[in-house]
């Protein structure tokens, strides 16, 4: 049915004559549509002769032809050298003995070149001191190759050349001695005996000269104590492994307290010896790697720790000083004074406190105690600075009497707490030079930036501690128009040998005695015969001493507390903040907080809800903090806040080494500047906090901090008890359920797979000591320069994409002991265990710590390989899990069915990648990757391989020498960087080997045994000395 | 820790020079077919032996000299001569300067002193051990005509090759005869056949009419059975060889680029038998075979200025010659001067074994530990004139290897223990690659 509704379509239609209508009927549109605003240019568009299909041809074309064009193969180029040099072999490393100083970090070290590129450090087993790299200097080969690296010699910005800078240099300098104007070199630390000569050579030509030394973290107080007692400028060093009674207060031996390297001293009394190891309390204020390993730890104020130390001196040596302790502290105070006379010479009294007399009063137990452990033949020479004559430049500086500035492996205008003093101060110097590897804070003020070579491009020699020297040596021709900072004074003296025959002269003249130059340039290092000869005298000197109660009474006195009180440290990742353009370091997660890229205030509980900061975790898991403002004689700085379990109650910390802005690429520039708080080079301060607003994002890898009583994580137990009682009350074999019998898990009956045969043929285990492992995290930096791992960055790392390979996961207990925690756990009953659970989330006030170094397990009956699709991953017979890259289609089932959560995805492309700008991102940053490692692309799972190329390359060697392989030629590149001993890498067929005896020890269990997965990797039961006697 | 390859060295030139004479004795045994008659002659006037000579030249003075070209030392044709007229100095001159030159030079004999500095201050080593007569011999042998370049060869060449062509035209010719012939007999029999049809329409023989039949292919298409087998069968046939082709992806056996400098490893490995762990060293000790470096060619290279080989209409004496200046010009040397310019470019050789990154290949491993020659993946590149990629370097054909293999265990330490386990274990005495975990991912993937 039709129907005669009429359907309007506008109220135009109304008007008969309406153009709109009548256009309407030809068009869809009234108007003509702009195509040309969408299209582009109209006359162009017209003028082309490329229509519509014409273009979706060359489409279809340049897409077949890009497609057909992949499937052709690259042309690859060989550049083979013209004249091979003799010692380079490609394929085949080589390795040079060198030694880092760079004022901070003092280590001999092996650098590993790879046709000719250095690639990785390693431990000089030659050097009798220092000879074990930290986290940092594993890290510094990467400084080489840093694309911010001022690449030649500058006047302002304008790039001039070295002639040049020398006639103008030259001109200035001789124009300042002629009116008598002061020169200053302002220094690093060198301790080299060469440099020495070549500015005593300096000061004698331009007459007025000051030698200014300085370190960045002051050591000053421990200097001036030590020049006082025993007259000579240098640090008092310990051996600590002749130290059975430790007791330190506020000293952080195992971080960088004193230049560090004490840790492997310290690991060897860790392990329990006939029923024998050491026992070390700790006061201090920041929960510190030291405090975290300690026996007992005890948190105080560091006004407190100033007390303690005195009182803790009165009761050794006699005498009675003034200042009153909370009781609990007086306590552990007077038990530690008892346990330190009960050891006698075997006690060692160590503190980290900025005052003179401070270390007056450590030198003095020491000395009353005789301690073994002091060393008074071969002090440290690691650290010269005095605060003193910085101050008193600064000052100079300000009021114009100083004529020129030169200086050499310091950034003051970033560590000095009144920089601003000083950047006033250098803009009435008529001559001032930078010799700096970045155009960091200080050198964009200077006049000249003098281009400094990396250690690694450069000569020196080191006198580490007395009498004992090493000498650093190029591994690469300088990279850029560099000159190193002695070279320079050579050409100012009108010296014209080289820096090299300079020192090779003076080390023939003074040092060697006639033995070989050549010898202690491959070795690395040289003791001096005069070392050996004083150490007999030691003895006989010591008995002389007569304590005065006069420092205590002065230390104790001088304690004042009001208000909160700041303890300023150093973090081992980053330390003074001279690498910090390093994103191996930046991202390298604190060993006690496992935040990456960030330092932060740490706060205690009590505090932190007192003055109203929180943690919390946001929806991703990841962690926040509130920012607190902080507020030194007036200096105030913002910075995000870290609940801190341990942390003293009214002290908070802060970690140096962060907050810089020039010379870094944006990623890395993270933190706060705690420097500007560093007042008068006191690491302690009073201060003011108050909340501020806004929230910080932390980037933390581990964010459970708590075991919740799962003893068998970490498997923990006392002397006492280790001592006493039999392995089963101490390390029991979990046990299973098999036809309603419990059956040790290790029985072949309740296995599902069958076993195979690995009595034949190398297979390789890898022991971890929990007693010796301190948690420096040498080993993650070796694993990341080893095998490529990349770096991810601040917002990857927050959604736990971390890529490390290695991770050492530290728990804090959540009762006063972990003991406590089990305990806790297994006497809660019923429904109440929810509810304790919950409780035991949290860490303790003052908790026990563990660390615990997880790498992929490689798993004998590996979950992992069995839910592969693609059979990517697989078991070898060496007992390595072998990872395929290639075949990997990254499904990540294995990562989901790996217990231990060691396996890390390529959730990117990491390398060539602009969103990831760090070392992978630039040829030059590649140069530092492992050519016999392949770089992993995106989509692609990847871990712990337990450096399968280090052990094929044993075996390769030994079969072109055709020889057996002897026990410790197997490496892993953690294992190897350990200077601890407490990783042990072999071949537990060879029954010989150290870690076929440790795999039979008592101590010895598996990372979460009762999954039956056999893991290849070991612990060693962590035994606490809590003996109090 | 430097390791000192020093005995290497020492190795290596001991082998260089041995090759560098096999390759004067050629030279020189080609002049002296020539020059047959001539030997005679000479040898009376001289009152040497110019056999002798040369035998003692190429053994003592080779190394160093050569009758026509300045090398380490001068050109010695009719030095005796030469020395005579020129400069005044009469044999005893030569008997000393052979015996002593160092003396000669100390002495401050003006002649001696002026050689000796135009070479670089070089002393000549000393021959106390040749006799005069031995060095008599020897000037007999200098005193030779020189010899014209032989160009027989090249003839010889050019000859074969015609024959060659001319033997294929006759094929050609035959063919076509034959295919002549057969399109006659086709015709012939068309005309047969035509012939008996007319005959039949003539004679009214009823010849068989076809029936209109449905064709076979519509039939073959109607038959649903049929097609679906048949489509299977296209299918699964060009599945097959879409897998084929996908599979060849990234296999490059037989490539085979230019280079920048045409290297011949027939004549360099093949005709003049040089180990190829003379070039390729590093193959014994690092993972890289390693392509030489400039300075090992020049080597050899500094006394082999010109080919005297074989040639082919392709690469001719020149060619080769020219190629020599290349490296010349990239190493930087000055032939006529015999200096290093210091001047020099490395060559940008184009790679031809290219493994992915993801696999890890260690030289060492095959060459020194297991035995394996070269060849065996290589292919035989003594005879080839330009190298190309002689096994596919696919993951099946390491593998194949890896299961067939016995690994060379002999005399070395190592593998005592293993071996003795491994041979009980599997009930053999020879264990293949594969038994000793050879076929495991992470041994080559890491």
């Amino acid at each position: 049915m039709s129907s005669n509704k009429k359907y309007w379509k506008s109220v135009e239609e109304l008007n008969e004559n309406s153009s709109i209508v009548e256009t309407l009927k030809q068009n869809e549109f009234v108007d003509q549509i702009p195509t040309d605003e969408f299209l582009g240019d109209k006359d162009a568009l017209e003028a082309s002769s490329t229509t519509r299909r014409d273009f979706l041809k060359y489409v279809g074309f340049s897409t077949a032809a890009a497609s057909l064009a992949a499937c052709e193969g690259p042309v690859v180029k060989s550049i083979p050298y013209v004249v091979q040099p003799q010692e380079i072999i490609p394929g085949v490393a080589n390795y040079y003995a060198t030694t880092i100083a760079d004022g901070f970090d003092f280590a001999s070290v092996l650098v590993k070149t790879r046709e000719g590129r250095p690639i990785k450090i390693e431990n000089n087993a030659l050097a009798a001191t220092n000879s074990v790299a930290n986290a940092r200097v594993n890290a510094s080969v990467l400084g080489l190759y840093d694309s911010l690296r001022v690449q030649g010699p500058r006047k302002g910005e304008a790039s001039i050349s070295w002639s040049t800078f020398d006639k103008e240099t030259n001109q200035k300098l001789t124009d300042l001695k002629v009116a008598g104007k002061e020169i200053v070199l302002l220094t690093q630390t060198f301790a080299s005996p060469s440099t020495s000569k070549l500015i005593s050579e300096f000061k004698e030509k331009y007459g007025n000269v000051r030698h200014v030394v300085y370190d960045a973290v002051s050591e000053s107080a421990a200097l001036d104590a030590y020049q006082a007692k025993y007259g000579e400028r240098a640090l008092a060093n310990y051996d600590f492994s002749k130290a059975m009674t430790i007791v330190s207060v506020g000293a952080d031996f195992l971080g960088d307290w004193q230049g560090g390297g004490f840790d492997s001293g310290y690991s060897k009394n860790k392990i329990p010896q006939n029923g024998k190891m050491s026992r070390h309390i700790q006061f201090e204020s920041n929960m510190s790697l030291t405090g975290a390993n300690a026996d007992k730890r005890v948190p105080l104020t560091p006004s407190e720790q100033k007390i303690a130390l005195a009182k803790l001196y009165s009761y050794v040596v006699g005498g009675s000083v003034s200042g009153s302790l909370p009781n609990h502290i007086e306590d552990a105070v007077k038990k530690a004074a008892a346990q330190l006379k009960n050891a006698g010479s075997d006690a060692l009294v160590v503190t980290g406190i900025q005052d003179v007399n401070a270390q007056t009063v450590a030198l003095e137990i020491n000395a009353f105690l005789r301690s073994k452990a002091f060393d008074k033949a071969t002090p440290i020479k690691t650290r010269q600075g005095s605060d003193k004559a910085v101050l008193s430049l600064v000052a100079d500086m300000k009021a114009g009497k100083v004529g020129a500035i030169i200086t050499s492996g310091v950034n003051p205008l970033y560590t000095l707490p009144n920089a601003s003093d000083f950047a006033e101060g250098l803009k009435k110097t008529e001559l001032s030079i930078a010799f700096s590897m970045k155009v960091d804070e200080t050198s964009s003020n200077t006049q000249y930036v003098a281009a400094a070579p990396h250690y690694l491009e450069a000569w020196g020699d080191v006198e580490i501690k007395k009498g004992q020297y090493a000498l650093t040596q190029p591994a690469i021709r300088p990279l850029f128009d560099t000159r190193q900072f002695q070279e320079a004074l050579l050409k100012w003296t009108g010296n014209d040998v080289s820096y090299h025959d300079y020192i090779k002269d003076s080390w023939g003249t003074t040092i060697l005695g006639g033995s070989s130059f050549n010898q202690a340039l491959h070795d690395g290092v040289y003791v001096g015969s005069i070392a050996i000869e004083t150490e007999n005298t030691s003895d006989a000197e010591t008995l002389a001493e007569t304590p005065s109660g006069d420092a205590a009474s002065a230390l104790a006195s001088s304690a004042k507390k009001s208000g909160l009180e700041l303890a300023l440290y150093t973090k081992v990742g980053m330390g003074d903040g001279q690498q910090a353009n390093n994103p191996w370091l930046q991202e390298f997660p604190d060993p006690i907080t496992r935040a990456s890229w960030d330092n932060y205030l740490t706060v205690s509980t009590a505090d932190a809800s007192a003055l109203g900061l929180m943690n919390k975790h946001v929806a991703n898991g990841a962690l926040n903090g509130s920012y607190a403002k902080v507020t030194v004689n007036g200096v105030s700085i913002t910075a995000p806040v870290m609940i801190q379990p341990g942390q003293a109650k009214g002290s908070v910390g802060l970690a140096f080494g962060y907050g810089r802005t020039v010379g870094l690429k944006e990623e890395m520039q993270t933190g706060v500047n705690a420097y500007a708080l560093y007042q008068n080079f006191n690491t302690a301060q009073n201060v003011t906090i108050e909340a501020a607003s806004g929230e910080h994002e932390f980037a933390s890898v581990q964010l459970h901090n708590t075991l919740m009583g799962r003893g068998d994580i970490i498997k923990e137990t006392s002397l006492e008890v280790f001592n006493t009682k039999d392995k089963k009350h101490w390390n029991a074999v979990p046990m299973v359920s098999l036809d309603h019998k419990e059956t040790p898990v290790t029985s072949p009956d309740v296995d599902l797979w069958d076993e195979f045969d690995r009595s034949i043929g190398h297979h390789f285990n890898l022991s971890i000591d929990l007693n010796s492992c301190t948690g420096c995290g040498s080993c993650v930096i070796a694993c990341h320069a080893e095998n490529n791992v990349p770096v991810v960055g601040k917002t990857e790392v927050r959604r736990s994409r971390d890529m490390h390979w290695l991770r050492i996961d530290r728990y804090y207990s959540s009762e006063e002991t972990f003991d406590g925690d089990n305990e806790k756990k297994e006497s809660t009953k019923g429904l109440a265990i929810a509810g304790a659970l919950g409780e035991m989330e949290n860490a303790s006030m003052n908790p026990q710590v563990a660390f615990q170094p997880v790498m992929c397990q490689h798993c004998n009956h590996a979950p992992c390989e069995t839910v592969c699709p693609v059979a990517a991953t697989s078991h070898g017979r060496q007992g390595q899990n072998h990872m395929a890259y290639n075949r990997c289609v990254g499904t990540r089932y294995c990562a989901n069915n790996c217990p231990y959560k060691v396996r890390r995805f390529n959730w990117f492309l990491y390398n060539g990648n602009d969103e990831f700008d760090y070392h992978m991102n630039d040829d030059l940053g590649r140069m530092v990757l492992n050519p016999d490692v392949v770089v992993r692309s995106r989509g692609v799972m990847e871990k712990c391989s337990m450096c399968i190329q280090k052990t094929q390359k044993t075996i390769l060697d030994a079969k072109r020498d055709g020889r057996e392989i002897k026990d410790g030629e197997f490496q892993t590149a953690c294992s190897a960087a350990c200077g601890n001993g407490a990783m042990v890498f072999g071949d537990i067929n060879d029954k010989e080997s150290k870690v076929a005896k440790l795999k039979e020890d008592n101590r010895m269990y598996h990372l979460l045994e009762s999954v039956g997965v056999k893991p290849n990797v070991m612990y060693q039961t962590k035994v606490r000395n809590t003996t109090e006697a | 820790m430097k390791k000192s390859y020093q005995s290497l060295e020492v190795n290596l030139t001991n082998n260089m020079r041995k090759v560098i004479h096999r390759k004067l004795s050629v030279n020189i045994l080609r002049v002296s077919l020539v020059l047959l008659l001539a030997f005679t002659s000479a040898l009376s006037a001289q009152g040497g032996d110019p056999a002798k000579g040369k035998s003692l030249f190429n053994a003592n003075c080779a190394a160093c000299h050569q009758l026509d070209k300045k090398m380490t030392g001068p050109a010695l044709r009719n030095v005796e001569a030469r020395l005579a007229d020129d400069e005044g100095l009469d044999k005893e001159w030569i008997y000393n300067w052979i015996h002593n030159s160092a003396g000669v030079v100390k002495s401050g004999d003006a002649y001696g002193n002026k050689v000796y500095n135009e070479y670089g201050g070089a002393a000549m080593t000393a021959f106390p051990q040749l006799s005069n007569e031995d060095i008599d011999n020897i000037l007999a042998y200098t005193a030779e005509v020189k010899a014209e370049a032989p160009a027989s060869a090249v003839a010889a060449t050019a000859a074969s090759g015609g024959a060659a062509t001319t033997g294929g035209v006759s094929n050609e010719i035959i063919l076509a005869a034959l295919a002549i012939l057969f399109m006659l007999l086709a015709a012939g029999l068309f005309l047969v056949n035509k012939t008996l049809r007319r005959f039949a329409t003539a004679q009214n023989i009823e010849l068989p009419e076809e029936t209109t039949r449905k064709p076979l292919w519509k039939s073959f298409v109607q038959n649903q059975f049929l097609m679906l087998v048949v489509s299977i069968f296209f299918l699964l046939t060009s599945a097959y060889f879409v897998y084929g082709y996908l599979m060849q992806i990234g296999v490059d056996q037989g490539y085979q680029p230019v280079q920048p400098i045409h290297f011949s490893h027939k004549i360099h490995a093949g005709d003049n038998g040089i180990d190829c762990k003379y070039c390729h060293s590093s193959a014994r000790t690092s993972k890289t075979s390693g392509i030489p470096s400039l300075n090992v060619c020049m080597n050899c290279h500094k006394s082999v200025y010109e080919y005297n080989g074989e040639t082919t209409l392709e690469h001719s004496k020149e060619f080769y010659d020219g190629e020599i200046k290349k490296l010349y010009k990239a190493a930087g040397w000055d032939d006529a001067e015999q200096k290093y310019t210091g001047n020099s470019q490395p060559v940008k050789w184009v790679r031809i074994h290219n493994l992915p990154d993801f696999v890890y290949f260690n030289h060492s491993q095959h060459v020194t530990v297991a035995g394996v020659e070269c060849q065996t993946c290589h292919g035989p590149i003594e005879e080839m004139e330009v190298v190309y990629q002689h096994a596919p370097l696919t993951m099946g054909w390491c593998i194949e290897c890896h299961r067939t293999t016995d690994v060379n265990m002999k005399d070395n330490a190592y593998y005592t223990k293993i071996h003795e386990q491994l041979s009980k274990k599997y009930g053999v005495d020879k264990l293949t690659a594969a038994q000793m975990g050879g076929l495991e991912c992470g041994k080559c993937h890491y």
